[in-house]
Formats: structure tokens, sequence, C-alpha cells
């Protein structure tokens, strides 16, 4: 009996010892070789494999920025400046500084705002609504309300608000990193800078009818009056088929364009409460008018010119 | 036995309302929209501007290309506008306003009823004069007729399918043409067949119209050439392939054409509309379009102008019933949902069905049990459950390996699912994605 258990136990030893060695030279003859700097910046990146680098995980992104020798052209949306300094000091490259995004909605067509006309009953579902029709209001580029981007946002910063019918962007949440953006079929999303203070101004519309069309669908559409982009002095919002656009990177937070909008079509978001009107706007307004008057009219020349031509 | 498709079908309430009810012509309505798109392939370019006085046959929009069709001014009158409106795409087209004013038709379109049986046997002269008609296919696909009949290098047609099936719930108007125009269809018949070349004609109908087997019988007695096929009735049958399938019982191999097995499909609609432009110089400017639905008072039959707009019909059937839930432009299958009434009558439209509220309400989805019934129906042997996933997951690499490209649409599945899955919907969306990935891989 006992033979019988030494026999054994010799026998499976002789054998485990000789699959080690053939599994050592194995291994050393099929090594393949790998960049320690590759799990060195995986380390670093936040490990949300969110995609919003445009590589398919933190890996493929690693990979890419250790093979590249440049960061120029890439960035880590969710971990930011701050990771991507980590990320250049591990490879002793220099990072690109970016400005900080967050996504924001272009549509306030709420229920308040846009009535429906017609009922959807087919599948909850964005893309599917939009493959059928152009949506249940008068509106066809604003917001189906089935949630196709709350879905897609794998950090908990999009909710449905079921009051408006809108979806609602948790800004400290949002890392920019694009999902709802290729989510939504009418492309409302925009990732815009996160202004100082989270402060931004955007033209919540992407309505391109003309004015009367789009006011009867929907009371807070943009109308493509111009008189935001006449109004702006800093050049910052461009006039696109009967629809203004802000340029995040031109606008200097001025709320101008905001009291100007005739159908409140321009949002200011983190902005504490407006004072009482004081004398305090006009003063600016005054100082500025002498030496900026002819500067502006000339700005303002050039800007019928460029409508004319569109 | 009745010869039918092999694979899948499945068999919904028939609901032929309007089958007993002779085509009437449709009052002219005050203004007509005709959208420049009307067919698959490129979009007609106008050719009319605000202010122009146009007669009835007038071409206002020209072919975009070889895939596309001319547009005709369907009434006389001055043309108000050209601009965008709501088509039953649910997207705002482009399309020519015209206020209608009397009704003058165009120098040398012969109005009257005489039937005409002699014909320059000329291909060439056929299809070019069906060219310029700016005729479509009648069955709602409005896929150009010409370019059907000039199939590609090395291929030939052996035969010409005429699909007299309308196996769509609710729909008449073609059961309603065989019956009443059927001396006119069978020069129509005879026209396409010289064109194509091809010696022998088989007129598919299902076995639900016997009025109408037996009449087209009776006529095409003497002539062998064209044959009567009764097929029992099974949905989708009137789909090109199942159609073929039924008739010839050879199968179209995945993505390619009929004309791969030698078949070219026409309607029946379609037929007299080459007729109608062969014969009698008349271009595509009206159809005959089904007003129907359970709750409509007087379900019919009109001979309604292109870019009338739907409310136009509803009005003439006894307007809009209290309990109206859902107007679809075409069948309750594979008809679509429109948005409003004002969205105007087109080359593909067959019917208008109005639904009761209730049976048009969709059921609450509920978790796929697995029980393959979508399977089991579908007639182009797909998997439609799986695609449904994968689109929903917008997995398109699988959607595509899977075939979804080969699914015709016919919405077997969703009737069939009994947790009420909204499977159609989705494998529309992933059918148009992959597509667009296909297209742009060509590129």
């Amino acid at each position: 009996m006992s033979e019988t258990i030494i026999y054994t136990m010799i026998a499976l030893s002789a054998i485990g010892i000789l699959a080690a060695v053939i599994l050592y030279f194995v291994a050393q003859k099929f090594k393949v070789y790998e960049d320690p700097r590759i799990d060195e910046v995986e380390t670093a990146l936040p490990g949300a494999n969110c995609g919003g680098c445009g590589f398919a995980g933190c890996r493929a992104f690693a990979e890419a920025c250790v093979k590249e020798n440049d960061l120029a052209d890439l960035f880590c949306p969710v971990g930011g400046n701050d990771c991507m300094a980590d990320v250049a000091a591990v490879l002793g490259l220099e990072a690109v500084k970016q400005d900080p995004r967050v996504a924001v909605l272009r549509c306030n067509g709420s229920c308040d705002h846009r009535p429906k006309t017609n009922q959807y009953d087919g599948a909850l579902s964005c893309a599917a609504a939009a493959a059928l029709y152009s949506g249940d209001t008068g509106c066809q580029y604003g917001c189906l309300s089935h949630g196709d981007c709350a879905v897609s946002c794998d950090f908990d910063a999009l909710h449905m608000n079921p009051e408006t019918g809108l979806p609602e962007v948790v800004d400290d949440k949002c890392v920019a990193c694009g999902a709802c953006v290729e989510a939504c079929p009418k492309s409302l999303f925009e990732l815009r800078k996160r202004g100082p203070k989270d402060r931004k101004i955007y033209v919540a519309c992407r309505n391109e009818d003309k004015g009367g069309v789009a006011k009867k669908s929907c009371e807070v559409a943009c109308i493509g009056c111009s008189k935001c982009f006449k109004v702006c002095p800093f050049d910052a919002i461009v006039m696109n088929n009967n629809l203004a656009f802000i340029d995040s990177d031109k606008c200097k937070l001025c709320r101008k364009c905001v009291v100007e909008c005739p159908t409140n079509a321009i949002i200011e978001l983190g902005f504490p409460p407006r004072k009482i009107k004081t004398d305090l706007p006009p003063k600016p307004a005054v100082k500025k008018e002498a030496p900026a008057k002819p500067e502006v009219q000339a700005s303002e020349e050039t800007k019928t010119d460029n409508s004319d031509q569109k | 036995m009745l010869k039918t498709f092999k694979l899948g079908g499945v068999h919904p309430a028939e609901n032929k309302l309007s089958a007993s009810k002779a085509i009437e012509k449709l009052a002219l309505p005050k203004s007509v929209f005709i959208p420049v798109a009307q067919h698959i392939g490129a979009p007609a370019q106008a050719l009319v501007k605000k202010g122009d006085q146009v007669k009835v046959g007038q071409l206002i929009a020209k072919s975009g290309g070889f895939v596309s069709a001319n547009i005709h001014s369907s009434v006389s009158g001055t043309v108000k506008k050209v601009d965008l409106a709501m088509d039953s795409s649910g997207y705002p087209k482009q399309g020519i306003f015209i206020d209608v004013e009397g009704d003058e038709w165009e120098e040398g379109i012969d109005t009257s009823l005489t039937l005409i049986e002699k014909f320059e046997a000329d291909s060439k002269k056929i299809i070019d004069k069906i060219n310029a008609a700016g005729i479509v296919g009648l069955g709602g696909a409005t896929f150009p007729t010409h370019v059907k009949l000039m199939p590609p290098q090395g291929m030939k047609a052996e035969m010409l399918l005429i699909n007299g099936v309308e196996c769509e719930p609710y729909l008449t108007s073609d059961h309603r043409v065989m019956l009443e125009k059927a001396p006119e269809l069978l020069v129509g018949i005879r026209i396409l067949m010289c064109a194509l070349e091809v010696e022998k004609a088989y007129i598919g109908i299902e076995n639900n119209k016997p009025d109408a087997i037996a009449h087209l019988n009776e006529l095409t007695k003497p002539d062998q050439s064209i044959q009567v096929v009764p097929l029992k009735v099974k949905y989708p049958q009137g789909g090109e392939k199942q159609l073929i399938k039924a008739v010839t019982g050879r199968e179209v191999p995945s993505g390619a054409l009929p004309i791969a097995v030698g078949a070219v499909v026409n309607n029946v609609g379609t037929a007299l509309a080459v007729y109608e432009a062969v014969q009698k110089n008349k271009p595509l400017v009206e159809r005959v379009v089904t007003i129907t639905g359970k709750s409509v008072a007087n379900p019919s039959n009109f001979l309604v102008r292109v870019g009338t707009p739907i409310q136009e019909l509803i009005n003439a059937a006894g307007g809009l019933p209290e309990d109206a839930g859902k107007i679809i432009s075409g069948g309750p299958m594979m008809g679509k949902a429109v948005a409003n009434t004002d969205i105007p009558v087109t080359k593909g439209t067959s019917g208008i069905l109005i639904m009761q509220d209730k049976e048009a309400k969709r059921e609450k989805v509920k978790t796929c049990i697995r029980c393959t019934r979508c399977v089991t129906v579908c007639p182009m042997g797909l998997e439609p459950y799986y695609l449904m996933t994968v689109s929903e997951k917008q997995i398109w690499e699988k959607a595509e390996e899977h075939h979804i490209m080969d699914c015709i649409e016919c919405g077997s599945c969703s009737y069939t699912c009994p947790a009420d899955r909204p499977l159609l919907d989705y494998i529309r969306l992933g059918k148009a994605k992959v597509g667009n990935i296909i297209r742009s891989r060509k590129q």
C-alpha cells in the first residue's frame, strides 16, 4: 500500500519537474517583449475605459502613447491635464495642456416650451425614433426625449428629467468623454470649454428653420435674428443657417447676448443672480463707447457683409 | 395544392373592407404638394419656379440620374412655391406646391377610355417612353421601372412576374385594378414582355381574390404566354423574392437581384401605368389609393392625383372617425404612421389606413422568452431576436454577419412576437447603419 503511494508521488513529481522545464524553455522561446512603460502609463490613466480618447480603452491609449512618442494629439479627457502630466513624466515627453470641457445640451425644448404635435409609440430609443421621423413636436432638430444619451453615459453624469423631458448634465461628474455626443442622433450635445467657476453661455438650440417657423414650433428657439451677433464685442458669435453659435474659445462671458436674445434661447449657467438694474451696467458701456466706436462699426460692416454672403 | 413560398410567413386578418367598392375619381384638391423625391434613388431636379403656369402631365422635375424618375404635374394651375414640407418620410422634403386652376391637360395626352391594343414592338422605344413618363414601382417600393427593364450586362430576363398578390391586409387598390382595368392591364403586361424580350408572363394572385383570378383567367385564355397563378394566402407573398419563390420555385441568392434567377417583377398598378404611358402618352400623375379602416364610414378606392393631401381622401371617405388612433400611409404591416394629415399622396402610396385607438396602441414591451416564433415566421430565414439585440447594443459587425441586409422589413416578426418586442424598429435601424457602413467601405 505504502509502496503505491511512494511510486505515485515520485512519478507525479517527475512529470511536474519535466513539464516545468519544458514550459520554461517554451516561455523563453516565445517571449513577446512588451515595453514596461505601457504598464506604467496605464497605471497613470484613470482606468475608466470610456473610449473618450478615441482608443478602445485605457490599455490601447497607453500603447498609443508609448508608440507615438509625441503627446500632441493624445489626450485623456477623463484624467485631464494632471493625468496627462503624469503620463508625460513617465515617458519623458511634454504634454499639451487642454482646456477642461463639459457637455452641454443645445436644446431647451421642454414640454412647456415645445408643444407636442403627435404621439410617438415606437421603440423607446432616440436612434430608432430619428430613423422613423423628425420627432413628436414641430421642431425637427430638437431633443427626442428617449434618453439614448443617459444610457450612453458611463459616469452617471446625464439624467433624464421627466418633467422637462430633457437630459440634464451633472457638471461635476461629466468628464467630456464625448459618448453622449456620439449617441445623440440629433447632434445636440457639444463639448464646451468649462468656463472659470464652471460659467457657461451657449445657444441652447439647433433649429435651422426660418425665424417664424422655428418660433411656431418652440418658444425658446433661436430665430436667427442676429441681435446677439451684433451686440457681441468679441466676435464670438457666428450666424449660420438661421442659427447663432457662440464660440466658447472666444467668448469672454460678458453676458450681453443673453439680455439681447428675444426668445431666451441663450442660456447662462453658473453665474450669480443678476443685480437689479442699477447704474452699474451702463457705466462700462459709456466708458468703452468713445474709443471702441469706430472699431465696432467696422466689425459690424464686415458682419453684415458676411451675413449677406450667407 | 396552391403554390406559396416555403419559408416563414404569417396570416394576419385580411380586413379587405373596400374590396367591393369600385374605383371612384376623387374630386380635384385646391392645391397639391408634389415632392421631388417620390422614388428610390436620386431626387428629381425641379424645373419650375414660383408663378409658373403648369398643365396636367407637364414635366416639372427632371430625373436626377439613372436610378431616378421624372415628376410631372398632376394638376393644372400656378406654382405657388418650391419649398420644404413634410412628406410620409416624416422629414421635410423639397417639393413643388401648385394651386389648382381648372383641369387642363398637356397636349398629346389621350385621356379617353378607348382601349388601344396595338403597340410598336421596339424595346428601346418602350423603355424610353416609360422613363419619360416617370413610372416607378407602384407596389410601394417605388423603384424606377425603366431601371428594372434594363438588366445589367450579361444577364437576361427569362420571365415577367406580375404582382397581383396584395398580401397587405386592408389594401384593395390592386384588386380593383385587376377587376376594372383588366384589358388595359393585359396590354401593359404585353408591352412589358416586349420591353424585356421575354416569352412568358405570370400573374401571381392570392386565392382571397377569386373574382380577379376568374376574370383574368377568362381574358388570358386565348393567350398562352400569360398565365394566371393562384397562390395560397400568406403574408408577405407580395415581396419580390417570396413571389418568385412561390411562382417559379427559384430562390434569389442573398444580396442578389431577382434578375439573377431570370425574373423581373412588376406590380399590376405599374403594368397599368405602363399601358397608359406607352399607349396614351400619359405620365404617372394619378394612382388608385385605398382609404380604409374599421371605423371609417365609407372605405373606398379612389383614383387620386399625386400630391393630393391625405386629408382630402379622409374627407371623401366620411371624415376622420372619432376613435382614430393612428393614420398609416400604406398597409398595416409595412406602412408608416404619419404625423399629420397634410402629407401628400405620392407615387408609392397604395393606401391610407385609419386604425382605431385601441387596435393601434402598442403593448408594453416585455422580455424575450426565446420562443423563436420570430425565427419561424421570418420569410428570409433570419434570426430577428438576435438582429434586434445586436442592433440595440450597436454591434454592427455581428448584424452584418447575420445578414441584416437581407431583411425585407415585412414586420412578420414584430407581428408574431408574444412579448410585443419592437423587433423591426431596431432591425430597421441596424439595417440603415450597416448599409451606411457597407457604402462607406466601398468608397
